[in-house]
C-alpha cells in the first residue's frame, strides 16, 4: 500500500479515479478508454505541477518518504546479485545502521558503503533509524581500506538523520570515529564517489562523505543540521522548520549552486519513491560514467585534487 | 539573647551615599564562590586557587600563556565572514556578525599566530567561545587552513586550541564542509612530518570534535572541560535517563582512550613545550 504525503493527495485522488474507471470499464462493458485517457492526462499535468514547484521542506519530506528506496535496495538492484555484504569493525561489533561490501557494476568490482534505514517499525529499530555508532564509521573505514588495498573504486550512499547521539557512542568516541574517516578518506588512493540518496545530516553524513565526486539525488537534502533541530535552536520552537529548511539552502539545487556538490541526479518526475527501477537505472549509469572518468587519473593527483576541492569550500572576505 | 539588635528595618542608606564597587575588581569563582581580586585571578592563570576550577579564557590569554614574553605575530586578523546563504533567523546573519564583532572586539571565532614557546617556533590557532559560541564557519576553516600553511612554511609545530559548540548553523552546508577542509589540510601537515597538538578546552563539542580536535598527533585537554560529539542535553534526551557523573569531562575522555594527557593551566606551557621538544629535537 503506497503512502501519500499531504501535498501528494491530489495525485492519490486522481489515481483512485483512474482505478475506479478501469474497474467500471471491466465490469460493465462500458468503453472507459476516453475517460481513462483524460484522467491520465490530468494526472500527468498535476504531477508535473506539484513536483516542479516543491518547497525545500517538501523535498525534506520526500527524502524521508516511507516508500523511498534505501541503500541496500540500490546496491542489490545495481549489482544484479553480485553483492556480498561484509560485516564488523574488527573492534567492538557489527553496526546494523552501516552496511557495506563488494559488488559488481557490469563486471567492475566496486566497494559499496552506506547507512541503512529500515522499512518497518521492527527493521527501523534494528537499523537504529540509519544512525550509526562509532563502530559503524570504523567498519566503513575498514572496508574503504580493503577497497584501497585491492584497488577498487568506492561508492558511498548517504542516508542518515545523523550519527547516533547515545551514551555508548560518546564513550567509544563518536567524534573521533567521524574525524578519522574524514581524514583517511582524503588520502584514499582509489576513486571515491559519494551520493546523498535521502537525508544527509551533518557529521553523520560527512563521516562517509569525502570523495572525488559528490552527488545528490534531486529530492535529497544535505546540511549541517536538520531543519527541525535548526528551528529548535535558532527560533526556540519546532514550528519554524519550513523557514529553517529554506534558510539552510539544503536542497540539491542549492547545494550545487554553492558548489558543495558536483552533480544533481535527476529523479523520475513523480519522485524516486514511485519508480524504484528508474532511479536505480539512472544512478547506475551515472556511477559507471563517474568511475570510468576518475579511474583515468593518477592516484596521487586524485587525492591531492580531492583535498584541494574541499579546501576551496567556504566564503570569506 | 542577642548582642546587637537592629533598630530600623530595611535599607536606610540613600542611593547617593551608597558605596560603589567598580566592576571587574573582584572575581567570584562560579564553582566554589571564593572571591579573589581580579588581579590575583589573572596571575593564577584564571584558575581558582581553592577548587582549581579553570575559567574559560580567550585566544589572547592563551597567547600570553604560551608565547615567550607574550610576543607573537598574528595572521589574517582581518579575515571576516561573508553571508553566502543570505541567512536570516530571528536576526540577519550579517547583523549578528557585526554586533558580535562590536561586542567582543574579535573578527571571528579564531585567531592564529606564530611565536616562540621556550624558544621553539610554533603556530597556534586559538578559538574564542565569546564569538557566537566559538562556532566554526568559513572563516574558522580558512584561518586554520592558512595557519597550517604557515606552519609548513616555517617547518614548525602546530597547535589548535579548540573551544567551540560546533559548526556554525548560519553557514549551513558550507560550515559542514569546514570539517573536511581542515582535516584535509592536516594530512598535508602530516606529509611535511610536522607535529600537530590538539588542545581541547571547555567546551569542545559537535563539528569541531568530529574533525580537527580529535585528529592531533597528541590530544591534550584542560581539567574538567566538556568534550563530546553530541551535547549532553541531546544525549540525555536520547537515552531518557540522567547522565552519569563526570560524563563527557576531560577525565572521562582520557579514561576512554581519546586523550594523551590532561594538564593544569599552571603547567600548560611547560608540558606543551616538553611535547614539542620531544617531537622536534
Amino acid at each position: 500500500m503506497a503512502t501519500y504525503l499531504d501535498f501528494e493527495e491530489p495525485i492519490k485522488a486522481l489515481e483512485e479515479q483512474i482505478e475506479k474507471a478501469k474497474t467500471l470499464g471491466e465490469e460493465s462493458d462500458m468503453d472507459m478508454g476516453d475517460k481513462i485517457k483524460e484522467l491520465e492526462g490530468k494526472l500527468e499535468k498535476k504531477t508535473k505541477e506539484i513536483f516542479t514547484n516543491l518547497t525545500p521542506w517538501q523535498r525534506v519530506q520526500l527524502s524521508r518518504h516511507p516508500d523511498r528506496p534505501y541503500t541496500l535496495a540500490y546496491i542489490n538492484a545495481m549489482t544484479e546479485g553480485t553483492f556480498q555484504e561484509l560485516h564488523g569493525d574488527r573492534n567492538v561489533k557489527d553496526d546494523k545502521a552501516m552496511v557495506g561490501g563488494f559488488g559488481q557494476l557490469d563486471g567492475q568490482t566496486v566497494m559499496f558503503i552506506g547507512q541503512q534505514k529500515g522499512a518497518n517499525t521492527k527493521m527501523r529499530q534494528y537499523r537504529n533509524f540509519g544512525m550509526a555508532n562509532p563502530e559503524g564509521y570504523r567498519k566503513a573505514l575498514r572496508l574503504m581500506k580493503l577497497a584501497e588495498k585491492f584497488n577498487k573504486p568506492i561508492v558511498t550512499l548517504i542516508d542518515t538523520p545523523g550519527a547516533f547521539p547515545g551514551l555508548e557512542a560518546e564513550e567509544r568516541g563518536q567524534g573521533e570515529a567521524i574525524a578519522r574517516n574524514i581524514y583517511e578518506m582524503m588520502k584514499l588512493k582509489v576513486p571515491v564517489i559519494c551520493v546523498v540518496i535521502g537525508e544527509g545530516a551533518s557529521g553523520g553524513a560527512l563521516g562517509i562523505g569525502v570523495g572525488d565526486r559528490i552527488l545528490m539525488l534531486e529530492n535529497s537534502w544535505y546540511s549541517v543540521i536538520s531543519p527541525e533541530n535548526c528551528s529548535t535552536i535558532l527560533w526556540r520552537s519546532w514550528d519554524y522548520k519550513e523557514t529553517a529548511a529554506e534558510a539552510l539552502k539544503l536542497t540539491s539545487t542549492d547545494m550545487k549552486k554553492l558548489k558543495i556538490v558536483d552533480e544533481v541526479v535527476k529523479e523520475p518526475l513523480c519522485g524516486a519513491h514511485r519508480k524504484h527501477d528508474e532511479i536505480f537505472d539512472t544512478l547506475k549509469k551515472v556511477l559507471k560514467k563517474e568511475i570510468a572518468a576518475l579511474s583515468k587519473l593518477d592516484p596521487i593527483k586524485r587525492s591531492a585534487d580531492r583535498i584541494k576541492k574541499f579546501e576551496n569550500m567556504g566564503v570569506t572576505k | 539573647m542577642v548582642w546587637f539588635k537592629r533598630e530600623k528595618e530595611g535599607i536606610t542608606t540613600s542611593t547617593k551615599d551608597k558605596k560603589e564597587t567598580p566592576e571587574g575588581l573582584w572575581h567570584k569563582c562560579p564553582k566554589c564562590k571564593t572571591v579573589v581580586t581580579a588581579e590575583d585571578h589573572a596571575k593564577n592563570f584564571y584558575v581558582c586557587d581553592r577548587c582549581s576550577n579553570h575559567d574559560r579564557i580567550g585566544s589572547e590569554e592563551y597567547f600570553q600563556i604560551f608565547f615567550d614574553e607574550g610576543k607573537y605575530k598574528e595572521f589574517d586578523a582581518k579575515l571576516s565572514s561573508g553571508d553566502p546563504l543570505k541567512f536570516t533567523d530571528t536576526k540577519k546573519y550579517t547583523d549578528r556578525i557585526k554586533a558580535t564583532q562590536a561586542k567582543t572586539g574579535l573578527t571571528d571565532a579564531i585567531r592564529c599566530a606564530k611565536g616562540d614557546i621556550d624558544g621553539q617556533p610554533t603556530v597556534i590557532a586559538a578559538m574564542d567561545f565569546a564569538f557566537i559560541g566559538g562556532s566554526m564557519g568559513s572563516v574558522v576553516g580558512e584561518k586554520i587552513a592558512r595557519a597550517i600553511d604557515q606552519a609548513i612554511k616555517a617547518k614548525c609545530a602546530f597547535m589548535i586550541i579548540s573551544k567551540s559548540g560546533g559548526a556554525r548553523m548560519m553557514e549551513a552546508g558550507l560550515s559542514l564542509m569546514q570539517l573536511a577542509k581542515t582535516s584535509g589540510k592536516l594530512t598535508q601537515l602530516a606529509d611535511a612530518g610536522l607535529p600537530y597538538i590538539s588542545f581541547l578546552t571547555d567546551p569542545t563539542t559537535g563539528g569541531v570534535t568530529a574533525s580537527f580536535a580529535m585528529l592531533g598527533d597528541i590530544n591534550i585537554a584542560e581539567p574538567g572541560a566538556l568534550i563530546g560529539f553530541a551535547g549532553p542535553r541531546v544525549v540525555k534526551e536520547t537515552i531518557g535517563r540522567d547522565l552519569p557523573d563526570g560524563f563527557q569531562t576531560s577525565e572521562f575522555v582520557l579514561e576512554h582512550g581519546f586523550l594523551d594527557y590532561i594538564v593544569e593551566r599552571q603547567n600548560l606551557k611547560a608540558e606543551v613545550s616538553k611535547s614539542i621538544r620531544l617531537f622536534m629535537s
